[in-house]
């Protein structure tokens, strides 16, 4: 009994300086790999949507949590131009769920920009939601009040040819966006006035 | 201790070089060594990992109780593994997904705790670093020297700088799974032509 009260001991005692020194290094890291993760994932499409911002998005963010989830906001600063703030929201595609981060301008409440993040559509034809950028095009300079449909369901958006569904899904992304903009406008402003100051 | 330190680091490179002489490690020997970079990269992380547990073992080699000893190498080995996954989240996400799953299986690597199991566990702490840090080494160059040869002929590429002009038409085999398989088996031969005396 005492013997294996000991060899219990021991892995116990392994088991727990283990988990204290991950625990630490994870403490560690945890920005960095947030920081990392948002740069190779979502970045590339961050960019293309700021281009020509006078900051890194990337690093001006914000973070707010709603109805449970994580949202992050990221920040363009442009000389002539006023601020515009981009986040990922998801919609249902063809093959699964897609990513598509919105970016909007905040004095006009216009779309400058939406790219496809992840998704699993099919390569070739839902694919060129992320890859054709005539498709994303059509969303930038559109106010955020309009309904986004594709023009089968009665809306303004070409969708691509042969993949409705993945347009429908790039839609229902934006709507989702412009939902959740209009919810949490007063509070970001409240935030990046904060953060300036 | 009738060997140095010198000849427990030697030994790693040819007498005991882990996938060609001890046929160990195969798994990420065959599954990683489409180009050279992730040759490298899937070695240092295994050498670390080598080095810090062997060194960790040896010198808790009198505490360890003897029963429970397989449980406590694979909690220590487990926790470098962690490490090396975070620190290369943190600091090579592009390395660290191209490895992907690999890097968490380095735990199950046989070479790992077999280096613990048969060396680390008998010897000082001088000798077992010496010892992880040969076969470590050694397992590096193996897995240079297949990446090298797969990635050469597979890609026309060396660490991704292309070497042939366009007219070059890659023999794509070789980066393929079956690739893997006849390149270290005609590696292993040659091994096995030299060693021969």
């Amino acid at each position: 009994m005492r013997e294996m009260l000991k060899l219990f001991m021991a892995v116990f005692v392994f088991s727990c300086l283990s988990g204290g020194v991950l625990a630490a290094i994870q403490n560690v890291t945890r920005d960095r790999i947030e920081y990392q993760q948002l740069k190779f994932v979502k970045g590339p499409t961050i960019k293309q949507i700021m281009e020509g911002c006078t900051n890194d998005p990337l690093i001006d963010r914000l973070k707010l949590v709603d109805e449970g989830r994580d949202l992050h906001f990221f920040l363009g600063k442009f000389e002539s131009k006023p601020d515009a703030v981009a986040f990922e929201t998801f919609g249902k595609g063809f093959g699964g769920v897609m990513g598509v981060i919105v970016g909007i301008d905040i004095k006009t409440d216009k779309i400058i920009g939406v790219g496809v993040t992840t998704h699993s559509e099919t390569p070739g034809v839902g694919s060129r939601a992320k890859t054709d950028p005539k498709f994303t095009a059509q969303f930038e300079g559109v106010s955020i009040k309009e309904p986004f449909k594709v023009k089968a369901d009665g809306g303004q958006i070409d969708a691509l040819t042969g993949a409705t569904i993945s347009s429908r899904g790039v839609c229902g992304a934006v709507v989702e966006a412009a939902e959740i903009y209009q919810k949490l406008k007063p509070t970001l402003i409240e935030m990046m006035r904060h953060k300036k100051g | 201790m009738a060997k140095t330190a010198v000849q427990e680091f030697t030994k790693g490179l040819w007498a005991e070089i882990p996938p060609f002489r001890l046929v160990l490690g195969l798994c990420p020997t065959l599954a990683v060594t489409k180009s050279v970079e992730n040759g490298i990269g899937m070695g240092v992380a295994t050498t670390f990992v080598l080095v810090c547990s062997n060194i960790l073992i040896s010198l808790l080699r009198n505490t360890i109780p003897k029963k429970v000893r397989i449980a406590c190498y694979i909690v220590v080995i487990a926790t470098f593994v962690t490490v090396v996954e975070l620190v290369m989240q943190a600091f090579a996400y592009p390395l660290f997904l191209k490895l992907g799953i690999f890097i968490p299986l380095i735990v199950v690597n046989c070479i790992v705790l077999g280096r613990a199991e048969a060396f680390a566990s008998k010897n000082g702490v001088l000798a077992s670093l010496a010892d992880g840090l040969g076969i470590g080494v050694g397992f590096t160059l193996s897995l240079t020297a297949l990446a090298i040869v797969r990635e050469v002929l597979g890609n026309g590429t060396f660490y991704n700088i292309p070497l042939f002009g366009p007219s070059f038409e890659p023999f794509s085999f070789m980066v393929q799974a079956p690739g893997a398989f006849v390149c270290l088996g005609l590696m292993l031969c040659m091994m096995n032509i030299l060693g021969k005396k």
